[in-house]
């Protein structure tokens, strides 16, 4: 057996044959011709023939992805047509006296690397639509078709990449998985692969194509991003348990979905997700959230090479907001540090990272970060329905601090003109001991709480939670966890803030009646656990 | 020749789905040029992969030029385009 690991980019379980997707290189000879015009006919021949191609697949991808997502081959077909690329193909092909092939070919590697070099990652990642449209030309110049994948049976597709073109272009019917060496979640073929619902890993690295062959049996989990090629027999049992589970669950949504959140008593309370990524938005929806409860702002930070700016950051927030069409989204600015390090912030090694300098204590010292943040939020907010929330407060002066930066910069939009929303809630996170203990003096504060039950569970009981040799001693439902739990609910509430609970423990079913108990508001799980809990809550008698 | 200056207005700037539905514009309307001055640059607005790669984000102040053809409409239907922000 061998194991490949690469970044899950759609979750559920494949088990079955690998098929190696092989494009003809289009290894591109120059060859001198003599006859100039017989070649740009050549050309504008295959030129007419790729668009005949990209208009088939924009009119199946319309039907299979929707209008937004097929867009991008009716661009291709513009791109065929742009009059700079045509011109620089002609120009080689006149001065050169070469074939279109290879005028093609030079041209692509100039227009691609102009895109690559641009400082921006989306248009970077446009140098693969340029390289897609060219090896279509090319192709159809050597009037190669594109072999017909047909095989009766449903294969693993293994690939380098995958162009979005060829991605539309498989029978999906075919296909239970896509495993790509590279690739980034940016890529079409990841965001196509989502709405095609079709479980996807990435990035597994170049010893993908070293690794597998055609017919080679693997067990693909798109959950934790592994692959499994040729697997024993119980990692192939266990992987077959957890597909049966995925049906299992989605038996179980088919049945609670559109179903309210309540106990049999009439008792109602909200089930939010957890994110960490605009990309799981798709999961927030599907698994029937009632909004979102926590969704981690550091993939900006993450993911970038430098801070991510204002624009940036407010491009990824109205997206969250408007495809959450009015449904709460309570976005936690940035909580890194810790477990948690990004290069570019140059922070310091240190002896007790966890108790160190990280989450709100970088943005209260380091404020100009915490103000682009905070203004890319409110200038989203007039997108939908947001909160904000901050982690890891241990006292009141430091939240009068952040209370005080989010008025000087909602009145520095309002200034400029700029539209926000008045219904904000702004909330604090409950992970310290010392925010649970004086919880009477935060909660006149804001609006909300938010129980950080991984970290509340690491100072109370003074465990470091990614240390697996005290395990033992890390008990989760410990007694003074509950009570500090309980003790914010009771503050919360005296003071006219709801609380909910976005750790790990929300999900825990055999401590939602207790939570429902303590008068939790909301329990924000995992986009996979919402049903799951769902279906706790609503067998709860509290009366 | 007519012109006038707009400001792009939305999140993302002129990213592909602006830049195609730009191009788009402009070819249909084959008797006019039009030209878009930006970032000390002029960019055709038949040209798809001329406009990404400008990288025009938002804010930027952009002078549409046209010439030939029914000057004002087409000027003014591109206007319309960039004030509502290419329908984001």
């Amino acid at each position: 057996m061998t194991t490949l690991r690469g970044k899950g980019v759609y979750g559920t379980i494949a088990l079955g044959r690998i098929s190696v997707f092989t494009r003809k290189e289009a290894s591109v000879k120059r060859t001198h011709i003599d006859d100039i015009e017989a070649e740009k006919a050549r050309l504008a021949a295959a030129k007419e023939k790729a668009v005949k191609q990209l208009q088939e697949i924009y009119n199946k991808a319309l039907k299979e992805v929707g209008e937004a997502n097929a867009q991008i081959f009716e661009i291709h077909m513009m791109m065929i047509e742009d009059e700079d690329y045509n011109d620089s193909i002609s120009s080689i092909i006149e001065t050169q006296s070469v074939n279109a092939e290879y005028a093609v070919a030079v041209t692509a590697d100039n227009f691609a690397a102009m895109f690559a070099a641009m400082d921006d990652t989306y248009m970077q990642a446009r140098s693969a639509d340029v390289k897609d449209i060219s090896n279509r030309i090319i192709s159809c110049l050597s009037e190669e078709e594109s072999e017909s994948r047909s095989s009766d049976e449903k294969v693993i597709i293994c690939a380098d990449d995958l162009a979005p073109s060829e991605t539309v272009q498989l029978d999906k019917e075919k296909v239970l998985a896509f495993v790509t060496a590279f690739g980034s979640s940016n890529s079409h073929t990841a965001i196509l692969a989502r709405n095609m619902n079709i479980p996807a890993i990435i990035g597994v690295g170049e010893e993908l194509l070293n690794s597998v062959r055609n017919g080679d049996f693997a067990a693909v989990d798109g959950y934790t991003g592994e692959i499994f090629v040729d697997p024993d027999e119980e990692t192939k049992s266990r992987l077959e348990r957890k597909r049966t589970e995925d049906e299992e669950k989605k038996r179980l949504l088919q049945e609670l979905k559109g179903k309210e959140n309540i106990t049999l008593d009439g008792t109602k309370v909200n089930i939010y997700a957890n994110i960490g990524s605009v990309e799981n938005i798709g999961a927030v929806l599907a698994n029937d959230a009632g909004g979102i409860g926590l969704f981690r702002s550091e993939f900006l930070y993450l993911e970038s090479s430098g801070y991510p700016t204002e624009e940036q950051q407010f491009a990824a927030y109205k997206r969250v907001l408007e495809s959450m069409a009015g449904k709460k989204v309570i976005i936690r600015t940035l909580d890194i540090g810790a477990d948690k390090q990004v290069d570019y912030f140059n922070l310091a090694k240190e002896e007790n990272p966890a108790l160190g300098y990280r989450a709100i204590r970088i943005c209260l010292t380091r404020t100009e970060i915490f103000k682009t943040q905070l203004r890319a939020l409110y200038r989203a907010s007039a997108y939908g329905n947001l909160g904000i929330m901050f982690p890891m407060i241990t006292s009141v002066s430091e939240l009068e601090k952040i209370l005080a930066i989010c008025e000087e910069v909602r009145n520095e939009l309002i200034a400029d003109g700029i539209q926000i929303s008045d219904k904000v809630e702004l909330g604090i996170m409950i992970e310290t001991p010392a925010a649970a203990i004086i919880s009477d003096r935060l909660a006149p504060m804001v609006d909300f709480f938010s129980v950080g039950t991984n970290d509340l569970t690491q100072y109370t009981l003074a465990c470091d939670r990614q240390n697996a040799a005290i395990e033992q001693f890390v008990d989760t439902h410990h007694e003074a966890i509950l009570r500090l739990i309980e003790m914010s609910a009771k503050n919360a509430h005296a003071n006219g803030a709801w609380i909910g609970i976005c750790g790990e423990l929300a999900a825990d079913t055999s401590l939602t009646e207790t939570f429902l108990r303590m008068g939790i508001d909301e329990l924000s799980v995992s986009p996979s656990f919402v049903l799951k809990v769902r279906d706790a809550v609503r067998r709860c008698d509290l009366s | 020749m007519v012109s006038k200056v707009v400001t792009v207005v939305n999140a993302e700037g002129m990213h592909m789905r602006p830049a195609g539905i730009i191009a788009k514009l402009a070819k249909e309307h084959p008797d006019s040029e039009v030209i878009m001055k930006a970032n000390g640059k002029d960019i055709k607005a038949k040209a798809v992969m001329q406009i990404m790669a400008a990288g025009i984000k938002k804010g930027t102040e952009v002078e549409l030029v046209v010439t030939g053809g029914d000057e004002q409409a087409v000027l003014d239907e591109f206007v319309k385009l960039f004030e509502d922000g290419f329908g984001e």
